[in-house]
């Protein structure tokens, strides 16, 4: 007989269609079906932390937005721990560090509340800088695109960040960087994201 | 203690490219510049977790879980069941499965969808569990039917659900769709012929599984997803910095 791997392969990837919200967000699809939607409170009530606003836009090649899109994001705590076993250290209670948002239909634009999440280890040395892991999918994107947000005010640590410094071209290294502003005394940061084209964000295979 | 390894490298050949034109709006929602490949840090190796408190146990039962009392959805019904397994075929336990499709005619219940074919009154059309301690799953459903897109003039999506599903990681998160065994628009669908590979497509296609029905009852289909495996940790371990 001969030598087998018998490794399984992964189940390919599709489009999420257009109809995405009936599955992951149905009351934006336009129907009440499940005591609880997943997804809204990401930090919880007892997270550590500055309290912060992320808002952006996804725009394909032409510039448009793209107003059919789920993004989901997944965070550490303050602390730069991860709600996961092997996250690095325990978090709050009712911090689950993930979270899904859909485009308003209109306008395109997403947003959600959050906490500032704190450094954590990178793979090899070093410390990450402040980041935001970022997963995209909507109708036309065959496979969910992976991306980072990270702070304008944490200039220092994303300096010395191993991701960022990945990317051969320091210009795109911009395009990952959220704008601070401040609305109403809160922190808010805008995250806008280019599928394709000029300014075109990074995207990760991860 | 050992640190954790990391994941497989993700097999872009057996995935879609994020460009296909013949399924028209990926040409511009399609990344021009290539992909920055990272090895997996603390960021990509964890994941959410869900439980039993999250969802109700009514969840996976779609022909129930937007009826009026007394009322059941209308159409083929159907026991869409299967394991979720890493790529070294081991089962990954209490990981979230949500699928969402169209009813049996072919109209999803979304304020965007205005095909001609009626809404059922009593189907939802979303759905979402968790795996048992054996990777294993199950939803009860109705099949749902085919329905035309603006693509091409003439193009129809093969039935189809959609499915979501987690691991324990955030590079295992997927979504992908769940074909049906003999459908005849399968090889026609620009969707799935994104997928290079055609055994990666075959792969997709739910098999008819008459072990699995309830005689007089429900029919039965079976459609096992794998997720990205992950290495051991032999020889080399720096994830956390040494």
């Amino acid at each position: 007989m001969p030598q087998k791997l018998d490794y399984l392969p992964e189940t390919a990837s599709q489009t999420a269609g257009p109809y995405v919200h009936i599955g992951l967000a149905p009351g934006a699809a336009g129907f009440d079906i499940y005591k609880q939607e997943l997804g809204w409170d990401i930090a919880g009530p007892n997270a550590g932390g500055e309290r912060i606003r992320v808002e952006g836009i996804v725009m394909d090649g032409m510039g448009s937005p793209i107003k059919d899109v789920m993004l989901e994001v997944w965070q550490a705590n303050a602390d730069g721990n991860y709600a996961h076993p092997e996250g690095g250290g325990d978090v709050e209670d009712g911090f689950r560090g993930w979270g899904r948002v859909i485009t308003d239909f209109e306008t395109g634009e997403w947003g959600f509340d959050t906490i500032k999440p704190g450094p954590c280890p990178g793979r090899n040395v070093g410390t990450q800088a402040p980041h935001l892991n970022l997963w995209i999918v909507a109708r036309g994107i065959n496979i969910g695109l992976n991306t980072r947000m990270y702070f304008e005010d944490e200039s220092e640590a994303n300096a010395k960040d191993p991701v960022l410094n990945l990317i051969e071209w320091e210009r795109r290294r911009a395009t990952l960087i959220a704008k601070k502003t401040v609305r109403d005394g809160k922190t808010v940061y805008r995250f806008d994201i280019k599928v394709q084209g000029e300014d075109e964000t990074v995207f990760f295979d991860v | 203690m050992l640190k954790p390894g990391e994941f497989y490298q993700r097999d872009r050949e057996l995935h879609p490219p994020a460009l296909t034109r013949d399924y028209k709006t990926s040409v511009s929602r399609s990344p021009q510049y290539s992909l920055i490949s990272l090895q997996n840090s603390v960021s990509e190796i964890t994941g959410p977790t869900f439980g039993h408190n999250d969802i109700d146990p009514l969840d996976k039962d779609l022909i129930f879980n937007y009826a009026k009392p007394g009322e059941s959805a209308i159409g083929e019904r159907i026991i869409l069941h299967g394991r979720v397994l890493d790529e070294n075929a081991r089962p990954i336990p209490n990981t979230l499965v949500e699928i969402w499709q169209a009813n049996a005619g072919g109209r999803y219940r979304h304020k965007k969808d205005t095909y001609l074919a009626p809404i059922d009154p009593n189907f939802g059309g979303c759905g979402r569990t968790l795996t048992d301690e054996n990777g294993y799953y199950y939803f009860r459903t109705v099949k749902p039917g085919a329905y035309p897109w603006r693509n091409w003039v003439n193009n129809w999506r093969p039935a189809h659900i959609h499915m979501s599903i987690f691991g324990t990681a955030f590079c295992q998160r997927l979504i992908t769709q769940c074909y049906f065994e003999g459908d005849p628009l399968i090889p026609k669908c620009p969707i799935v012929n994104t997928i290079p590979d055609p055994d990666a497509i075959e792969q997709l296609v739910a098999k008819l599984d008459l072990n699995g029905t309830i005689p007089l009852d429900t029919i039965a289909y079976k459609f096992d997803i794998v997720l990205r495996g992950r290495r051991s940790t032999l020889f080399e371990n720096r994830l956390e910095g040494n």
